[in-house]
């Protein structure tokens, strides 16, 4: 019995010591996004300033329009997560219970690119863009992510899944492969498709190299391009950056700490199935 | 009438269903890669006309210097993240296994630096290794320790990367062991202790083995996504101080949109698709010996 409870507080210990390693980047952030300029460069540092300056929040927003990025990243991350659930989930019923000729041969054809890079297609969709003339748009950033080999991969596993009864007692009455798909899968695929959809924002709001890549101008930035732009110019003024740090961050921390179980369950269902 | 035969028709579905998603994948995903392995034959700036120079490109690759730096820091990093990371994540799932409360809450800390984008996270940890007024090098101090420059340090910039690395991943590389040792039944430990196994036995002769897919798939999964580092690097060091941190990915991106070398900016993605089939190819190859049950 003794034992256990060793092995129990040792657990306590090390997850503890672990998890204030996790939190306290986190607290400094906050506590020096609160800090006037000059207490930040004093030495002890200490955590708390004489007084909270709120107006470091305030002095972004003077010069780095925080608003438009995020409704830019809402905009762009909405899109993407909606045409990938859709064009994932179409194509991942196809190739799990639709019979056409050359079906194996153009699903082992997605696999295999599984295993390519992104890196790999950043040069030529950079070439194929600037063609089309969409650089520094928006375009940019959607079009290349409404498909991913990934996605359609993960749709079809699920689909594999359901039992194949279901669908043959549709068929028996009179139910079309597209009424089973849209009346009968679809319903039943809900974890998967959250999951998918979960995966695909975090991918797309957090992506820093494709906007890097396509946009230029401030006004058309993403929240990461946004604030590694003002990191650029604000190099010093750890208050202002903190701030802007942390305005970046809210959003998706609120938003996984109310919706933990789901954010929880899509990124390990995707990392195993992956 | 045609459409009464069509609307049961599994091929004509087939073809509907796959349609957008097809033209999608043509345009944006196969394309690409087909048309990046013909450029790293080519030399280009996006101005003038498409040179081809057959081998060109891989044969300066090969007598650059730069090249064979970036491609070394890329096993630093690998090797520097990897390892360290299974391990700490290993750690922390079995305690996260025991019975214990508060599971929900230590697992959402944990989780903060996974969800939080590597640019916000690089800003943060930029300020941490501030030499003089960070707090990594203050709490250094309180040991007696001088902290070293870090990121201005060619010595200390890539450890400093590597560290901020796994304290971002440590939590996603957890919940994937988390989800392993959920799958071990209790009834092996249960036999366990009665054969008079004490806590390390266990963990030695039930948790490693069973867990080995698991920690086999975690492996090749983080080294993949190590030889694709940028975003970390390209934030807080730029690659530098003189390229101690530039590492593949960083490369390729400046030859393609700094240099504007297109061709050359493909061949390096070519030797990082190659890496990585060589990594997937083990992975194909070699689950069996390693997982070991």
């Amino acid at each position: 019995m003794k034992r256990v409870r060793i092995e129990t507080i040792l657990a306590y210990l090390i997850l503890t010591l672990g998890a204030a390693t996790m939190v306290l980047p986190f607290l400094w952030m906050v506590s020096t996004s609160l800090k006037s300029l000059s207490e930040v460069f004093v030495f002890p540092p200490t955590f708390f300033g004489e007084r909270i300056v709120w107006q470091n929040y305030l002095r972004i927003s003077e010069r780095y329009p925080f608003g438009q990025f995020f409704l830019n990243s809402i905009k762009i991350s909405a899109v993407v997560v909606f045409f990938q659930v859709f064009t994932s989930s179409m194509a991942g019923f196809a190739f799990a219970r639709l019979k056409f000729p050359g079906r194996e041969s153009l699903f082992a054809l997605y696999l295999a690119t599984l295993m390519v890079p992104f890196h790999v297609t950043l040069v030529p969709t950079f070439v194929l863009m600037r063609f089309f003339g969409w650089i520094d748009t928006h375009y940019s950033l959607i079009l290349p992510s409404l498909v991913t080999a990934f996605g359609t991969f993960l749709m079809r596993q699920f689909f594999l899944t359901i039992p194949v009864e279901l669908e043959e007692a549709a068929r028996i009455d009179g139910c079309t492969p597209f009424g089973i798909y849209a009346r009968i899968f679809l319903p039943l695929s809900k974890p998967a498709l959250a999951t998918l959809a979960i995966f695909t924002f975090m991918g797309t709001w957090n992506d820093y190299i494709r906007p890097l890549v396509f946009i230029n101008s401030i006004s058309k930035m993403t929240v990461p391009l946004g604030l590694a732009s003002m990191q650029g110019s604000y190099s010093t003024d750890w208050p202002v950056l903190m701030a802007g740090t942390v305005i970046s961050l809210a959003p998706v921390l609120i938003a996984f700490l109310l919706a933990q179980e789901f954010f929880v369950q899509g990124i390990t269902l995707t990392g195993l199935k992956g | 009438m045609r459409w009464e035969r069509l609307k049961y028709s599994d091929k004509f579905w087939a073809a509907i269903l796959l349609a957008p998603n097809f033209i999608g994948f043509l345009v944006f995903i196969l394309f690409p890669m087909i048309a990046s392995f013909f450029l790293s034959f080519t030399e280009w700036d996006l101005l003038t006309d498409i040179k081809w120079i057959g081998f060109g490109n891989y044969q300066e690759l090969a007598s650059d210097e730069t090249f064979w730096k970036v491609l070394w820091n890329t096993l630093y990093y690998t090797l520097g993240t990897v390892p360290p990371g299974i391990i700490l994540s290993l750690i922390l799932a079995v305690a996260l296994n025991q019975p214990i409360r508060g599971v929900k809450t230590y697992r959402a800390l944990y989780f903060l630096p996974v969800i939080s984008s590597s640019v916000a996270v690089a800003v943060v940890w930029q300020w941490l290794y501030n030499p003089e007024f960070g707090l990594l090098n203050y709490i250094l101090s309180l040991f007696g320790i001088e902290g070293p420059l870090w990121l201005t340090s060619t010595t200390w910039a890539m450890p400093a990367v590597i560290i901020t690395s796994i304290w971002k991943n440590l939590g996603f590389n957890m919940l994937l062991f988390l989800a392993g040792l959920q799958g071990i039944p209790d009834t092996y430990y249960e036999a366990a202790e009665i054969d008079g196994a004490n806590g390390f036995a266990k963990f030695r002769y039930i948790t490693l083995p069973l867990l080995s897919p698991t920690t086999f798939f975690v492996v090749v999964m983080s080294i993949i996504s190590s030889f694709q580092a940028f975003d970390l690097v390209h934030v807080m060091t730029q690659g530098g101080p003189a390229r101690s941190t530039s590492v593949l990915v960083h490369y390729l991106y400046q030859n393609a949109f700094q240099y504007f070398r297109m061709g050359y900016a493909s061949a390096i993605a070519y030797v990082l698709f190659f890496l990585v089939f060589i990594v997937t190819m083990i992975q194909l190859k070699r689950h069996d010996t390693w997982v070991v049950y």
